[in-house]
């Protein structure tokens, strides 16, 4: 009787320590998201460029050069 | 292909906030909200430094990564720009960014938080260009215009630079070296580093200090 009461508690540990094993491992995999929201245009697709892309840039261009006034004064 | 980049010379900017007038204005932003402000370290101390900051455009936007609607996107000029249809406010953005440059407008009567709103480098969203809607959400979209950001453009003492990282670099590099103080000037030190300088003479064993 003793020897059936020690195999069971032996089983019953034997099956707790075992119950660990069995555990997957809680690390979350990082994923890049992708937008969800509504498609947006390009700059030079409306009213002043009319998809000219390149009078677009270089439009921005010529903005951008404004900004240098060492460029500016030469002028 | 330009990469729309802002950089602010802390040793041109005077504080007189009128980046933060013209991006209001431009964009009629709300009360309480402020797309772009200015910073002053040491403030009241001789030797001040003022920055104007707004959102950074980041290559790598640590707000795109937290979204948990995936509500931004990037264009292909390089500007970070979020749908506001699909925000729902919770604010991770706001926490994300390492400029403070999401803001919440107070939504409802008991200031409940609203769609994040930010600066768009003057891009407007994902509307029809030059439309109501797009004005009413994200306000003006200047670069459809060919036109760059308000607040760099008209900034008194040119310390504020928008456009073409390549080009806004170029002018400042030039700055630098016109003033004539090479990698003391705030900024280029602390970004490319200094020269290196001659390692001091090893004392020699029993010579005298």
């Amino acid at each position: 009787m003793r020897a059936r009461l020690l195999g069971i508690a032996a089983a019953s540990v034997a099956a707790l320590v075992l119950a660990g094993c069995g555990e997957k491992a809680n690390v979350t995999v990082y994923k890049q998201g992708q937008y969800q929201g509504k498609p947006d245009n390009v700059p030079w697709q409306s009213e002043p460029f009319n998809n000219d892309k390149a009078n677009w840039e270089k439009t921005i261009k010529a903005r951008n050069n404004n900004q240098n006034e060492y460029l500016r004064t030469q002028q | 292909m330009a990469r729309m980049k802002f950089l602010c010379d802390a040793e041109r900017c005077i504080e007189c906030n009128g980046c933060v007038t013209a991006c209001k204005n431009e964009n009629e932003i709300p009360w309480g909200v402020n797309r772009r402000r200015v910073v002053t370290l040491n403030d009241g101390l001789p030797g001040e430094k003022s920055m104007s900051v707004a959102c950074m455009h980041c290559s790598d936007a640590p707000c795109m990564a937290v979204c948990p609607v995936d509500c931004f996107y990037k264009t292909s000029e390089g500007v970070v720009l979020h749908d506001k249809d699909l925000c729902i406010g919770c604010g991770y953005c706001f926490y994300a960014c390492p400029f403070g440059a999401p803001q919440f407008p107070q939504d409802g009567a008991f200031g409940l938080r609203g769609k994040m709103d930010k600066c768009t480098f003057c891009a407007g969203g994902p509307e029809q260009d030059h439309s109501a809607a797009e004005f009413r959400k994200y306000g003006r979209n200047r670069l459809a215009e060919g036109k760059l950001p308000a607040c760099a453009e008209m900034c008194s003492t040119k310390a504020l630079l928008g456009g073409d990282g390549d080009v806004i670099a170029d002018i400042y590099r030039t700055r630098v070296t016109t003033r004539g103080k090479g990698s003391d000037v705030w900024g280029w030190g602390t970004a490319y580093g200094k020269p290196e300088t001659q390692a001091p003479a090893q004392p020699q064993p029993g010579a005298k200090s």
